[in-house]
């Protein structure tokens, strides 16, 4: 099952996936068009600035999840998918989900003004905010696979970190043999 | 989506994609996604203090640090490139002032006054007394004007206010536009969208209109000083696309938007014809033409056009290519990667546009006619290296007739009417044989698969009579589909413009009717077709506002696009666009363009991708000012 992650390294801000999150949750599927329609479609994917990184932040779609946990209408419910999405009818707006959602990534909706919340669009093949990504900070991917990824880089930074352990002892040696490398 | 509907293009990517080569196709996509901010004009960067972008679905941002909102902000991106268009267009012009002064001050001898009857025309119509004066006395005179044109004075701007009607200049008045310094028109408003300054988004599109007059003149003044020092084009019979490419020559491609040095190479080209067939070329020296300069040296040395604007890099994708000039505007820097694929050397020419990876070759006036030379034995050196093995030139070339300049029109219509040419054009508008008149301009776009819109609009204009006018790369367009001939005339036209084109071709001595299509030029000369315009509407007793004449860049690419638009706009022309400009970020400043400016100056945008839908409004806008002259 792919999830929505995030590089926290390679987010530049740029919002795009915001954009494309509204543009695919619009009538007409166009940017151009979406930016006309009343009420404009909403978007549900967030970029704060954390500690000097931009990082987005959209529903991770948890599991057991606070926010379905906490709806007491009968909106949210987790699908065939396991993702938690919206029985939109049953909405009471109490907010309760906004409340508990640890990321704090569901909103209120413009009209109707009900909870609105990722559905990691699960008729796209690739999220549109992934799609969006101009520096694929975000990527829809297999969680093994995306620790596979982090492993590798992990293993990458060792290997250089063993090489210049390497390279200290080698000048430390000359060093003690009265060669000065460093002024 | 298809990349391209010509040919020989489509024979070039085929070659590209067997060998691994990256066009602008691939870049492109690479892009996309792209970022919507931008795309919708509500992205800033005029402060250190940004970027800032406003959120379209307000949730986010509404308004930049400063307090800039999505109107503000649209409307200065547009003014700036308006500004950035103008600039290019009047540098041209400045370019060609200063040659004609140091023509007239004999610092130039490769560059005399060809046309003497056009420096004194345009003379005249400054204002300057031509009488008893010496060829380049007047030259000068009319040099040192055209310099005097660009910094801010009390008076208009010379080439913009002569060359419009009395009615639009009121206009023009009324609502504050007339640029009183080209130069200093692009000033402004790089002054009044810098930080803290003009907020106010309809201000700033006036800013806007007023440096687009000063682009007008620009365009206007390319065109006088460029007709006076290499001639002004007639008619002339020439080909088109990449089967112009011969296998057994020399074959230079002239590319950019400058004749200064171009000419000079038409003119002394085939005195290298014998090293070109020493080193094996058996046809000698074969110039062809790639973008605007391709159509400077076409409408006047009939050199064939091998291709224009995105298809720019397949020129070298033959591997037919020798040698690629280049002057200025519109040239891609990739062209030095992919020359490095092949044996093409890639020269830069001009100080303000050199390029990683080319050869420079320093040209100025005083050394034209050498670094000519100079130029052309590079690619005969660049021939020696010619790999055979990959050389694919497609055999695809259309036949066309250019040269179709305001006088060559009018000298047309003159053999039809010699007493008053202008009255079978205008007789044949009120009686409907001619419904009324399409310019088309502008480039090719990556985003529109190359040509469509041109084709499908011109072939719908053509049924309906509208006579079809094209400069640019949309000439470009038309020349490699075969549209710039009698038999495209024969197939596409409506039965009243047939007979036009077919009365007037023969009274002018041609062998067919007049093409479908009038190429009248480059890019910056658009303003031969306001002129003919002008030229009616003066005859007319009415305004330009009040003409069925309308214009459309249905793939328009560059800032110098955006400028001409504004200008036809402001000249009273409904202007088609056929991709949309990154305006849609303020629905206020989206409604200005489109609706509103109908109110201050009769002309306005129609933007619109579908290009049937887009020649069906343009339609409409010629049945409107039909109808408001009643006719």
């Amino acid at each position: 099952m792919k999830e929505v992650f995030v590089h926290l390294d390679r987010c530049q801000g740029c919002r795009s996936c915001q954009l494309a999150c509204a543009t695919a949750k619009s009538k007409s599927k166009t940017l151009f068009g979406a930016v006309t329609e009343t009420p404009r479609p909403t978007y549900r994917i967030y970029i704060e600035r954390g500690d000097g990184l931009n990082v987005p932040l959209t529903c991770r779609h948890c599991d057991p999840a606070p926010c379905l946990e906490a709806c007491i209408a009968g909106c949210l419910y987790r699908d065939e998918q396991r993702l938690v999405r919206r029985r939109k009818d049953n909405c009471v707006a109490c907010w309760t989900c906004i409340m508990v959602c640890p990321y704090g990534v569901i909103s209120q909706g413009k009209e109707p003004k009900i909870a609105v919340k990722c559905d990691r669009c699960h008729k796209l093949e690739i999220p549109a905010c992934v799609q969006a990504c101009p520096t694929k900070a975000l990527v829809f991917a297999e969680p093994g696979s995306f620790a596979a990824e982090i492993r590798k880089s992990a293993a990458g930074i060792m290997a250089r970190s063993r090489d210049l352990g390497e390279k200290v002892k080698g000048e430390k040696g000359k060093r003690e043999k009265g060669n000065r490398l460093l002024p | 989506m298809e990349k391209t509907t010509d040919a020989a293009s489509k024979d070039m990517l085929k070659v590209a994609e067997r060998q691994d080569l990256t066009t602008i196709w691939d870049r492109f996509a690479a892009q996309t996604p792209q970022c919507g901010f931008g795309e919708l004009g509500t992205c800033c960067r005029n402060c250190l203090q940004g970027p800032c972008r406003i959120d379209p679905f307000g949730e986010g941002a509404t308004l930049g640090a400063c307090g800039a909102s999505a109107d503000t902000i649209v409307a200065r991106n547009l003014a700036r490139a308006i500004a950035a268009g103008t600039a290019a267009h009047s540098g041209h012009a400045k370019h060609l002032a200063h040659t004609l002064l140091k023509s007239a001050e004999g610092k130039a001898p490769d560059y005399p006054v060809r046309d003497e009857a056009k420096l004194k025309a345009v003379a005249a119509r400054l204002g300057i007394a031509t009488g008893g004066k010496e060829t380049r006395e007047l030259a000068r005179e009319v040099a040192e004007a055209a310099l005097k044109d660009f910094s801010e004075k009390e008076t208009p701007v010379a080439w913009a206010a002569t060359n419009v009607t009395h009615g639009r200049v009121e206009t023009f008045l009324k609502y504050g536009v007339v640029p009183t310094g080209i130069d200093a028109a692009v000033s402004e408003v790089m002054h009044r969208t810098h930080y803290g300054v003009d907020a106010d988004p309809v201000n700033l599109l006036l800013g806007g209109v007023k440096c687009a007059l000063a682009d007008f003149a620009g365009c206007a003044m390319a065109t006088d000083l460029a007709d006076i020092l290499f001639g002004t084009p007639q008619p002339v019979a020439s080909k088109a696309d990449l089967g112009v490419l011969k296998p057994d020559a020399v074959n230079i491609g002239l590319h950019g938007h400058s004749p200064i040095l171009s000419d000079l190479i038409a003119q002394v080209a085939h005195d290298l014809d014998g090293e070109a067939r020493a080193a094996g070329a058996v046809d000698g020296v074969n110039l062809v033409g790639i973008c605007c300069t391709g159509n400077e040296v076409l409408m006047r040395h009939g050199i064939p056009a091998a291709t224009h604007s995105v298809s720019q890099e397949l020129a070298i994708v033959t591997g037919a290519l020798d040698a690629m000039v280049v002057d200025y505007q519109c040239v891609m820097p990739s062209l030095a990667a992919l020359a490095e694929c092949f044996h093409t050397k890639l020269i830069t020419t001009m100080p303000i546009a050199k390029i990683p990876g080319a050869a420079h070759v320093d040209f100025s006036e005083d050394n034209a006619g050498a670094a000519a030379r100079e130029i052309i034995r590079l690619g005969i050196e660049a021939f020696k290296r010619r790999d055979p093995q990959k050389v694919n030139i497609p055999d695809r070339r259309s036949h066309l007739l250019a040269g179709f300049s305001t006088e060559a029109i009018v000298a047309a219509l003159s053999a039809v009417n010699q007493d008053d040419p202008l009255k079978p054009l205008i007789d044949n508008i009120v009686a409907g044989n001619i419904l009324g008149v399409c310019l088309f301009a502008g480039c090719n776009n990556v985003r529109v698969p190359q040509d469509q819109n041109f084709l499908a609009m011109a072939k719908e204009l053509a049924r309906e009579n509208v006579l079809i006018l094209a400069t640019g790369c949309g000439a470009g367009a038309f020349a490699r589909h075969g549209l710039l001939t009698s038999e495209a005339a024969a197939e596409y036209a409506g039965d009243g413009l047939r007979a036009v084109l077919t009365a007037v071709g023969q009274a002018a001595g041609l062998p067919g009717p007049l093409p479908l299509v009038l190429h009248m030029g480059s890019c910056v000369d658009n303003t031969r077709a306001a002129q003919v315009a002008v030229a009616v509407a003066n005859k007319l007793g009415v305004d330009l506002d009040k003409l069925p004449v309308v214009a459309s860049a249905p793939e328009a690419t560059t800032e110098k696009a955006i400028a001409i638009g504004t200008w036809a706009v402001a000249a009273g022309l409904p202007t088609h666009v056929g991709v949309i400009p990154p305006v849609l970020g303020s629905p206020l400043v989206a409604k200005v363009l489109t609706q509103d400016v109908k109110g201050l100056f009769g002309g306005y945008f129609i933007a619109e991708t579908d290009p049937v839908a887009a020649a069906q409004k343009l339609i409409a806008a010629i049945r409107e000012r039909r109808a408001g002259l009643g006719l």
